[in-house]
This record gives structure tokens, sequence and C-alpha cells, in this order.
């Protein structure tokens, strides 16, 4: 597909003509950079490294009706996506973009999930290219991705200086490209090769890594190694690693009754690094230290979800190591696993 | 397709107690409201379903009835927590909600042609009563049937009334135990898995099914390994706290496989190799 331009000067507007759908984009939320839903493009905030919690939230919130109830009565209100619209997330980085579509396989393994499925079809996704590693800790180029990866995207925006480069990837994108026809103008002959030269530069700037090769077959052999009760010693079991992952999406379905009986069941993310987790009605648990539950977060990301889907859950955005309050690294933990024996 | 998290109502067509005590077991037998969903629902022994009422939550059952037993569920259940407390409350005439049918089977097809020996304790024998009952329902395309069987007193035994009516009926050999000596009790006293190396069941094209307490299975397991049983030979079925049933929630894995999902049955060949499974 041809590329397009945008010239800065105009992201406002393409951003206005945008709004009319669900936009969610970037912005500053107090010191921190989050995605909401804007109304005004003033509101959008571009110059950002990646916002702090990742966008899942947009096809995966935190919590959701799955349906509404009247206790006693046999009627079930099922909660219609639908109506939510179409949702465009405009700049988001490509390791969560691809985080999505590592954990569609998930939603539509076998049971279609309805919720999550429909959202997906409903949402649009503008990635922005990551010109400079937003952070210390970017490890994608490990795990099959790169500040310029277009996986899950369906338009990618790359800051060309003065203008950001627009590449529509799939019907969807081109779509989106229509309706801001009036924003974009015909890319310059070189500016295909020149964004070329900033990705190889910017996969050079990736600082971390790992050689993942090997590690999903090796993990089960490690059950019994000391390494999980070394690295889980410091852990306060406060999963924020998993809250803040893109690719984490377990959750937990509680009922809730409000007054007159009237209540919904609801769906919340939850953490496989909480004890409740697990733990069955008799009181017994099968994870019952912080121990079982690190090695399940990174068998699961690791091992499990490679042995079914194919692919590692995890994209190495980095948010775990950034914001662990007790400093665990994964990939301190992945090396302790190329190294153990 | 059907929103698999969206549950149907059954009515309770008959409810009474197998067991007494702080954690009694209460047996539902249900019928769909809406009696055309009959037309499309199938299951087979083993299979699970979710369980419970709008407002309290919803947990995993087995179906522990056959799908042979036309016009009715049936779930045993014993009471542990907020769940399972809300539905004792429950009495024929009243309705809940259930989801499935969940999780894969009984592999009953292939096992035809060959003997099956069940070894129950305690609430273990729910997943196991659709086996028998599948098996008598199809005598003819199973070899012979040996039910073993075992709770903690006479009192905690279930399905007393048809274990009485199977053992006169010659379908098959039952062996019942309790744990501690009572008076007038006149079969074996002590634990499941020594009946079991009492019984002594020959392994020759014989299928062993084992459903109880995790310590039970544990000796279980040890003992058929002693009688020649190959782990390709032997059956169980896990349970973990469940949410979706549907393998999206994540929580009821053990190693790769999620209970609810490519379980709850699973050969010991399988589980063997998974040093979760027992924990």
């Amino acid at each position: 597909m041809a590329v397009k331009r945008l010239s800065k000067e105009k992201v406002a507007d393409a951003l206005g003509e945008l709004s009319k759908f669900r936009l969610i984009a970037p912005a500053k939320s107090d010191d921190v950079v989050v995605f909401k839903q804007i109304s005004d493009p003033a509101e959008a905030c571009l110059d950002y490294g990646n916002s702090t919690v990742p966008p899942k939230k947009f096809a995966f919130p935190q919590t959701e009706t799955l349906f509404r109830f009247v206790t006693g009565s046999p009627e079930l209100e099922e909660k219609n996506v639908e109506e939510e619209g179409t949702t465009i997330i405009f700049g988001l980085r490509p390791c969560d973009a691809r985080a999505m579509a590592i954990v569609d396989k998930l939603f539509a393994w076998d049971f279609d999930d309805p919720y999550y499925l429909k959202r997906r079809e409903l949402t649009t996704l503008v990635g922005m290219a990551c010109v400079e590693p937003p952070s210390v800790n970017c490890f994608c180029t490990s795990l099959g991705g790169s500040p310029f990866g277009t996986e899950g995207l369906d338009l990618l925006l790359t800051d060309m200086g003065d203008h950001y480069l627009v590449q529509a990837l799939t019907d969807k994108g081109k779509k989106l490209e229509e309706t801001l026809s009036s924003q974009l103008e015909g890319a310059a002959a070189d500016d295909e090769k020149k964004a070329k030269e900033i990705a190889a530069e910017a996969e050079g700037k990736i600082r971390r890594s790992i050689a993942t090769g090997g590690i999903p077959e090796k993990l089960p052999g490690l059950w019994e190694n000391e390494l999980w009760k070394k690295i889980s010693a410091a852990c306060l079991g406060c999963g924020i690693c998993t809250f803040l992952c893109p690719t984490c999406h377990c959750f937990d379905i509680q009922d809730e009754v409000e007054e007159l009986g009237e209540g919904r069941r609801c769906r919340m993310w939850d953490s496989c690094m909480f004890e409740e987790y697990t733990v069955h009605a008799s009181g017994h648990n099968p994870r019952p230290t912080r121990k079982e539950r690190t090695r399940n977060r990174i068998n699961h990301k690791y091992s499990y979800y490679p042995d079914k889907f194919d692919v590692i859950a995890c994209v190495g955005c980095g948010r775990c190591i950034n914001l662990c309050p007790v400093n665990i690294d994964i990939l301190d933990i992945l090396d302790q696993v190329v190294d153990a024996s | 397709m059907k929103n698999p998290y969206i549950p149907y109502q059954v009515n309770i067509i008959d409810a009474w107690y197998e067991a007494p005590g702080e954690r009694c077991i209460k047996t539902f037998k249900v019928t769909f409201a809406d009696e055309k969903l009959w037309d499309t629902w199938s299951h087979l022994p083993g299979q699970c379903a979710m369980v419970g009422t709008p407002g309290v939550g919803e947990s995993m059952f087995c179906i522990s009835s056959s799908p042979t037993e036309k016009g009715y569920l049936r779930f045993s259940i014993m009471k542990a927590g907020m769940n399972t407390s809300a539905l004792h409350e429950l009495e024929a005439g009243d309705s809940l909600f259930i989801r499935g049918p969940l999780g894969n089977s009984f592999p009953v097809e292939e096992w035809k042609g060959k003997n099956v020996v069940t070894i129950g304790g305690g609430i273990g024998q729910a997943p196991l009563r659709p086996v028998i009952q599948w098996i008598r329902d199809n005598r003819s395309d199973y070899g012979e049937l040996e039910l073993v069987y075992g709770a903690r007193t006479s009192e905690d035994h279930c399905f007393k009334a048809e274990f009485e009516e199977i053992g006169q009926s010659g379908d098959c050999e039952c062996h019942l135990s309790i744990d501690v000596e009572e008076e007038k009790w006149p079969h074996f006293v002590g634990f499941v898995p020594s009946l079991l190396m009492e019984v002594a069941p020959k392994p020759d094209n014989t299928i062993a099914v084992t459903c109880g307490p995790p310590v039970m299975i544990n000796f279980v397991l040890q003992n058929l390994e002693k009688l020649g049983f190959t782990p390709e030979q032997v059956y169980t079925t896990l349970e973990n706290r469940m949410k979706c049933g549907i393998g999206k929630c994540g929580r009821c894995n053990v190693g790769h496989l999620y209970v609810c999902k490519d379980g709850p049955v699973f050969s010991y060949a399988q589980l063997k190799e998974i040093p979760e499974a027992f924990a």
C-alpha cells in the first residue's frame, strides 16, 4: 500500500477527525502517561516513551460486566459490547500491539470469548514506532518484536521529525487512512528509505537482550531447581508485574449485588501472584508460597503459552522490570534459567 | 454461537442428602427450565458444569449422572464454601443456573470390550457414578465391572441405596469399606487403598478409574502399579479453583494443562510427567 505523510501541524486536525469515534490516545495523568479516551486533541501526549499501564484494558477492561441479573429472576441481560462503538487506539507502541495479537490466540482458543473478540473487532490499532527505545529495559528484539514491528497493528506511524510517515497495514488501517484523507498527503520518494534507516538505528539502541531459544523446552526440567526460591525471596506478591503486563490476561469472576437484588456478574483482572488465586474452598492451596507462584508466572509465559500457541507470552516491554518495587528483573530470572543445570 | 459465560436456568426436580455433618453432601436432580435445551444438550461421563446462582457465584462440579439417564442431570455437592453453602439451601422446586457441559470426558468408547474397575473415596464417587451407570446401560459393550468404594464412616457413604441395588443386580462386584470399625458393618474396615489390595483386580484388559481425596489417590496409584497396572490403564480426574471453565481465566492449570478444558479427566501416563499435578 502506498505510504502517506501526516504533517505534525495536522496532527490535531487528524485527532479531531478521529474523535468522532471512541478515540483512545496517550495522555498525561498526574505525572505519568496513560491511554485514555480523549475528546480534545490537546489532551493527547504524543511525545512519550511508553505508557505506564499498557492499553490492554481497551480490549480487556480491568473490570467488565458479563451480564446483569435480578436475584430470583430467570432473566439475564447480556452486556452488549457493540454499544461501545468503533474504537481507535492511537499511538500505541508496537510491543503493546503485538501483545494483543498474542492474547487474541487465547481468547479465540476453542471457545470464542465474545466480549474480548467483539472489542478487538471494533478496534483499530494505530501504532507509533519507537524511534528511541522508551526504556532502558526494553528487550522486544529478543522476543521476535522490534521498535518498528507491525504485528497486530492496522497502521504504523513513524516520527520523521517534521512529519509522521503513515503506513496502512490492514483493511482497517486503509479505512482509517481514507477517513483522514484531508489530513494526509503523499509521502516523499525517500521517506520509506529514511524510515528504514531510522528503524535500523532504533534496533541498535535496544540495550538489553536474552537468547530465548531453548528456554520453553528447558523450563519443565527446572521444576525443583533452587533458582525459584532464590528469585522469589524478595517478592512482595503485589502483582504489579502481572497487572502492568500487556500479555497477562488472567481474570476472576465475581457477582455484585446492588440495591433491590439488582446485580451484575463481572470479571476483573486477577494475578497469579496472589495467594487467593488458586486456593480451594477446602483451604488447600496448590501454590502455597511465592516460590510456586513465581515459578508458575515464568512457566506460563515462557513454557505453557508457547506449548499451546507457539509463541512466548512476553513482548519485552520492560514494564515488570521498571515497576517492580523490589527490583525483580525478568531478564535476570531468564539468565538464571539459561545458566541453570 | 452462544455466549459461553451465560448460564442456563435449571429447575430442581428432587434434592436429598447423601451424607450428613459439617461437610455434608447433597444431590440435586435438575432439568432445564427451557425444555427445548434437551434437544441440543449432550454430555459424556466425566464432563462438568459450572453450577451456581447469580448473586452468589458459580463453581465447577462433575455431572454425576450418565447421559443414558434421560430427562435430568445430577450433581452431588459437598458443602465447603460460600457457593456450595448457598446451593445447599435449595430444595425441589427451586432453580439454579448451570453452564456446560465443560471439559473432556472419560474415553468410554475406547474402553469398549475392556473390564473396568472404579476406585472411589468419599465424594470422589460423584465423577465415577456416570461411568458406572453408562457401563450398566451399555452392559454388553464392556467386560467385567468392579466397584471399590469407601468413606470415613457408613454414614459418609454416598449413593448408599444405589450401591445396594447394584450389589444385588449381579451387574458387577461391589466392595465397600469404612475407615473405622462400626457395629454391624458387614464389609471391609480400613482405607480404600488397602481394600483395593484385598480385591486385587487383575490388570489384563482392564481400565482402573480412581477419584477421591489426594492422599487416597496417591496410595491407590501406587497400589495399582503393584498390581501390575500400567500408567496408560489408569485414569483419574483433577480439580482446581476455576472461574471461567473454558480455558481463559488462567488459574486451574497443572503445568501446561488446563484442568477445565484439557481435563478434568487424565490418564496417569499424562499426569506422571506433570510435577504440579498432585500439588
